[in-house]
């Protein structure tokens, strides 16, 4: 039987413990509500900017190409895998990390070449000694992500693109907040900037009375081509946001119910530890009773 | 169907007597009301948008943004990106869009000279030359709205 030292020791690391996690459950909540807004006031941006995108599209030549729209071939892609610099988040990383492998495995023939942000996927990445063409560190971790972040992200990625003929597609991968409990992976492809078709398609039908013509002070493929490579860099913003306000999300998740369980685990450590006592009492009580009937 | 149609036709009759201005940056959204008259720094020069202008769709160069309601007259610092006018709503997309009461005058004044200096003692690719060239002149008109003064020469 454990001794009445040992439970004591014991139950207070759990304190010790239990108020680290309850710290890092605060901190993230306010973080998270830091993120949240941000992901919030980003929208209009992106909501607006892909529906000038949709009417140039439907507006431009049939001919007219583009080095971030044309299809190539589907041989070689780039992996963009956004997850956190730090763990203790519960299934974070892990779900991420796990997606990425099964859409790896899913297309096996491919040749993929990656490219991290956050230290997770980095150390992932590397263990499985995948080819990293870049990484971004310390980006996800310090609470907010500027726009300028990832404007120098998004240029780099788009110039390895268009430079390099034989990179075919690039997709990435990133938790989208749902809800402070709830985070979905979600896997897009990034370049050729795909769904303009589609998209064109379904907005003709669904707002036939608004086609008004626009007079273009540009030559409407000049303003597509300028449009294009910020589509992309707000993609990837959004993209990061979400991923920052997820990330906080699921750390303060796994921190409530890491404080619940150090609360549980102190409760039934002193219900134990107070028997052990009773027992020992108890036990002297006996012992000075039969000594005194010995007598 | 056909009461939605003659509804959306009527209201491109009778043409609205205000503009719906709204300006979104990707990080937020700067300015959402309604102006009466909106003038943009578009890159073929500056553009005024009253009501009842053509749907119109232009890039933004550095400059400022100006928009009256009533007898008031009121800026905005706008850099890159784009605007869509289309039935009384003017949507600029930037990629930087500033009042001036949230321009650091002093930090804006610091990043006039360092541009400065760096053009002057120019020994760089022409790409970065036009880097340079914008900074400068971004940090122009945030000096000009935030302190009044004038640099254009």
């Amino acid at each position: 039987m454990a001794n009445l030292l040992d439970i004591r020791r014991r139950i207070k690391s759990v304190k010790n413990t239990q108020q680290i996690t309850r710290a890092m459950k605060m901190m993230s909540a306010a973080r998270l509500k830091r993120a949240q807004d941000r992901v919030v006031a980003a929208r209009p941006f992106a909501s607006k900017m892909l529906e000038v995108m949709g009417d140039l599209a439907a507006r431009t030549d049939e001919e007219f190409r583009h080095p971030l729209l044309n299809a190539r071939g589907d041989e070689r892609y780039l992996l963009i895998l956004i997850t956190a610099d730090r763990g203790l988040c519960g299934a974070f990383n892990t779900n991420l990390i796990k997606a990425a492998q099964a859409f790896i495995n899913e297309n096996a023939g491919k040749q993929f070449e990656v490219l991290p942000i956050g230290r997770k996927g980095r150390d992932f990445f590397r263990r499985r000694s995948m080819d990293i063409v870049k990484e971004y560190i310390g980006l996800t971790g310090k609470g907010s992500v500027g726009f300028g972040e990832a404007v120098s992200i998004a240029d780099d990625i788009i110039k390895r693109f268009t430079e390099d003929e034989t990179m075919d597609k690039v997709f990435i991968i990133y938790n989208e907040f749902k809800s402070v409990l709830q985070q979905r992976v979600v896997i897009e492809q990034l370049l050729p900037v795909s769904g303009t078709t589609e998209r064109i398609e379904e907005d003709e039908a669904t707002r036939a009375v608004d086609m008004t013509d626009y007079i273009y002070e540009q030559e409407p493929a000049e303003i597509f081509s300028r449009l294009l490579p910020r589509v992309v860099e707000t993609q990837i913003f959004r993209a990061l946001l979400e991923s920052v306000a997820s990330e906080h999300g699921a750390r303060m998740t796994a921190m409530d119910s890491a404080s619940k369980n150090a609360g549980e685990l102190i409760a039934s450590l002193t219900l134990n530890m107070n028997r052990i006592r009773q027992a020992a009492i108890t036990n002297e009580i006996i012992e000075v009773v039969s000594g005194a009937a010995a007598l | 169907m056909s009461a939605e149609y003659s509804a959306l036709s009527t209201q491109y009759f009778f043409m609205a007597e205000q503009i719906q201005l709204e300006v979104v940056t990707p990080e937020r959204r700067v300015l959402s009301g309604t102006v009466d008259a909106v003038y943009v720094p578009g890159v073929g020069g500056e553009l005024g948008i009253l009501p009842g202008h053509t749907p119109l769709i232009s890039q933004l160069q550095t400059g400022v943004l100006s928009y009256t309601v009533g007898e008031r007259t009121y800026r905005l610092h706008v850099s890159g990106g784009f605007v869509e006018v289309n039935r009384d709503r003017v949507s600029v997309m930037a990629e930087v869009a500033e009042r001036p009461e949230e321009i650091d005058a002093a930090r804006a004044r610091l990043a006039h000279e360092r541009a400065e200096k760096t053009l002057s003692a120019w020994s760089g690719t022409e790409e970065d030359f036009e880097k340079a060239r914008a900074r400068l002149e971004r940090s122009m008109v945030r000096l000009q709205l935030s302190t009044g003064e004038n640099l254009t020469r």
